[in-house]
């Protein structure tokens, strides 16, 4: 979105450093800076990670934290750092990397610096599909994934085709979105409404994004799903890249425009899904993670790995500050909202009135 | 014979709406759990007795009568207002979150303050609106004037937040959740009538300011530097029309919660009819409004019955294909 080259700033770009790494025939070219940033980042969520497995109502030292990791602890310290607060840390950052990536997917695809899976639908869809798993057929866990899957799919599914007019516009597309989205939280009031309260306020508390109470065994089979999904946005980051420079561009250097499309919504959509259908729709991750990516890395497009990362850090963070921070142990959802609804309106203020 | 001109085919179809508007407060009082005849409803009106059908019609029909049309009517016109005042097609208050802002107000004061009746939340609802609208309208206008889509951008993410907010609240006070779930959910069920009256004078200032301003907003629609030209007090008309559109979404987000896309879609219908004319606009979703919303209302009696859909869910949608099929419109395109 913004760029420190160019004729704005009156600066010559003379290309960037980049760092090849070559193993046989297979090369690969990274960006020095994100690079770098991808490593800061990863640093500063460690420690976060360390930070997090510490604190609690029993409070452990860095030392025991780390030992704990590495199988030096026996008894309650292991159990308390490895079964009760590590699947949370990995879930928040797994998750976290999820949405990160999931958001700027939709950002490169639709050209939009606000697509975000909330704003759209995809994330009420998804919650609409496990809604109606937990309250009418009263499912298993993979019941409960199919259906959020499901649900986000289905969504996208009609948005795109409603926003379809030769060629899907960004504006365009995220009206529509809205509209339905509309739809499916009036849908999920709904639901809510007329279930009875003791699985209404379940369902509602999961419908605002909470990580309490993720097992391993969620962590794992989620964890599964999106390195899969992960690997397969790595494979499509090139085309998407070129893609970015129009679609007439993309397709003379050999790129399948709709083919390429589809593939990056249907991952990204996927992304999402996975997320709610364990925890619950986590607002706004995906929406900020790709634009401080692009800030820290001051890439001209959108990239995927710092964006992971920065997802990554930002549901840790979150998650810490609503269990340990607020005066009472909230859903993480609650506070990307006010975290991720406050930047959102920053960026509208900012950038949407310097742009459109 | 002469062909109607504007003016006539204006009056002329404020008739036909004044007629449909009657025929559906009817229908309103005889649909429910049993069908009563109209004779009944008339006898249960004017010559009650102590029927079981009479009890009905006056204790729960009548007052949920009542606040679809008083509710319809002020939606609908804060609807045209808000169009008017930011010249956006897709302004709605459900969407520019400015009922969000009613009701988290109102979550608060029942959640956090242990207000429960609806005097105390009257003035919570009135704020929380008040804010939200400056709130929008600043974050929504860009260099080069108001941009529609940043506008309604500005209002989704102010409304996901105070509505996230409102989440948490509910959700550590498992009795203010379930006093607020219906409530959320926008409906007109089993509200008194003595909730109605102490916001009614609120009702009358805000429909006076709106047709005092209707003049100035219509040399405003063309652009503040022509309208300064013809000597329209830009700022004066806005604050104006700012206080009237608080009084309507505060009201009767207090009476009925939020109801969204009422206030989007009566205004349209109201200038396809009447032209540009606001003071004709204002007129028309008075009575279009309360049509909409009572039409909505007896559509969620009758589709899940014995159950009931609140209103607010079911002009969700009605609503939001309208504003779908809108965006897609040629003309809306450009956005």
């Amino acid at each position: 979105m913004n760029t420190r080259t160019g004729p704005d700033t009156g600066e010559v770009d003379f290309g960037r450093r980049v760092l090849v790494l070559r193993h046989r025939r297979i090369a690969v070219r990274l960006d020095w800076r994100s690079v770098v940033v991808c490593a800061v980042l990863a640093l500063a969520a460690a420690g976060m990670a360390v930070l997090a497995l510490m604190t609690g109502s029993y409070q452990l030292s860095p030392g025991q934290a780390i030992s704990a990791l590495t199988g030096g602890e026996t008894g309650l310290v292991h159990d308390i750092v490895v079964e009760w607060r590590l699947p949370r840390v990995a879930a928040a950052l797994v998750f976290g990397a999820a949405l990160g990536v999931s958001g700027a997917l939709f950002q490169s695809t639709l050209r939009n610096p606000l697509a975000d899976p909330g704003i759209i639908g995809f994330t009420q869809g998804s919650y609409t599909g496990a809604l109606i798993v937990i309250l009418v057929v009263n499912g298993s866990y993979w019941q409960l994934v199919g259906g959020a899957l499901l649900g986000g799919m289905a969504t996208a599914v009609v948005v795109y085709v409603l926003a379809y007019r030769r060629g899907v516009q960004g504006f365009r597309l995220i009206v529509v979105g809205i509209g339905l989205a509309a739809v499916l939280d009036s849908l999920n009031t709904w639901l809510i409404l007329e279930a009875d309260l003791k699985v209404a306020m379940a369902a509602a508390a999961w419908g605002t994004g909470a990580l309490n109470g993720v097992s391993w065994n969620q962590v794992l089979i989620g964890g599964a799903c999106i390195a899969v999904l992960l690997l397969l946005a790595a494979m499509l980051s090139r085309p998407m890249r070129q893609l970015e420079l129009g679609d007439e561009a993309a397709a003379s250097q050999g790129v399948r425009v709709s083919t390429v499309r589809l593939g990056l919504i249907v991952v990204g959509v996927a992304l999402t899904a996975t997320v709610t259908a364990a925890s619950g729709p986590i607002a706004f991750i995906s929406l900020v993670s790709p634009h401080i990516a692009r800030r820290l890395a001051r890439t001209a497009g959108t990239t995927l790995a710092p964006a992971a990362f920065v997802g990554a850090l930002l549901a840790l963070a979150a998650d810490y500050i609503a269990q340990h921070v607020a005066p009472t142990p909230l859903p993480v959802g609650i506070i990307t909202v006010m975290l991720g609804g406050g930047y959102l309106g920053w960026l509208l203020f900012i950038e949407a009135r310097r742009r459109l | 014979m002469r062909l109607p001109g504007p003016r006539r085919r204006r009056l002329a179809c404020l008739v036909v709406a004044l007629v449909v508007l009657l025929a559906l407060l009817m229908a309103s009082m005889m649909i429910g759990s049993t069908a009563i005849a109209p004779s009944v409803v008339w006898d249960a009106l004017f010559h009650p007795t102590a029927d079981i059908d009479h009890f009905a019609i006056r204790d729960y029909r009548m007052p949920r009568t009542i606040v679809g049309l008083v509710v319809g009517m002020a939606l609908g016109v804060a609807g045209a207002l808000i169009q008017a005042l930011t010249r956006n097609p897709l302004a709605d208050p459900g969407i520019l979150g400015v009922q969000a802002g009613a009701s988290f107000a109102v979550t608060v004061a029942v959640g956090v303050l242990g207000v429960r009746d609806i005097s105390g939340y009257l003035w919570f609802a009135l704020a929380g609106a008040l804010i939200v609208t400056l709130m929008v309208l600043t974050l929504g206008s860009t260099r080069r004037g108001s941009s529609p889509v940043v506008m309604v951008l500005a209002g989704v993410c102010v409304g996901a937040v105070l509505g996230g907010v409102r989440e948490v609240l509910q959700a550590t006070n498992p009795d203010a959740f379930d006093a607020m779930r219906s409530w959320n959910a926008g409906s007109i069920v089993g509200r008194s009538l003595d909730l109605v009256w102490p916001i009614l004078p609120f009702f009358a200032v805000a429909l006076v300011l709106a047709f005092a301003v209707s003049g100035p907003l219509n040399a405003m629609a063309l652009g503040d530097d022509l309208a300064v030209t013809q000597g329209v007090r830009v700022t004066r008309t806005r604050v104006l029309a700012i206080i009237a559109l608080t009084l309507f979404v505060g009201g009767a987000t207090a009476i009925a919660g939020p109801i969204g896309f009422v206030g989007l879609m009566v205004p349209h219908v109201a200038r396809w009819i009447a032209g540009q004319h606001q003071r004709w606009i204002f007129a028309y979703s008075l009575l279009l409004a309360p049509i909409l919303l009572l039409a909505s209302d007896i559509l969620g009696r009758i589709v899940m019955r014995p159950s009931e859909i609140p209103v607010g869910i079911v002009t969700a949608f009605v609503g939001a294909p309208v504003l779908i099929a809108m965006v897609l419109r040629k003309k809306a395109s450009g956005l």
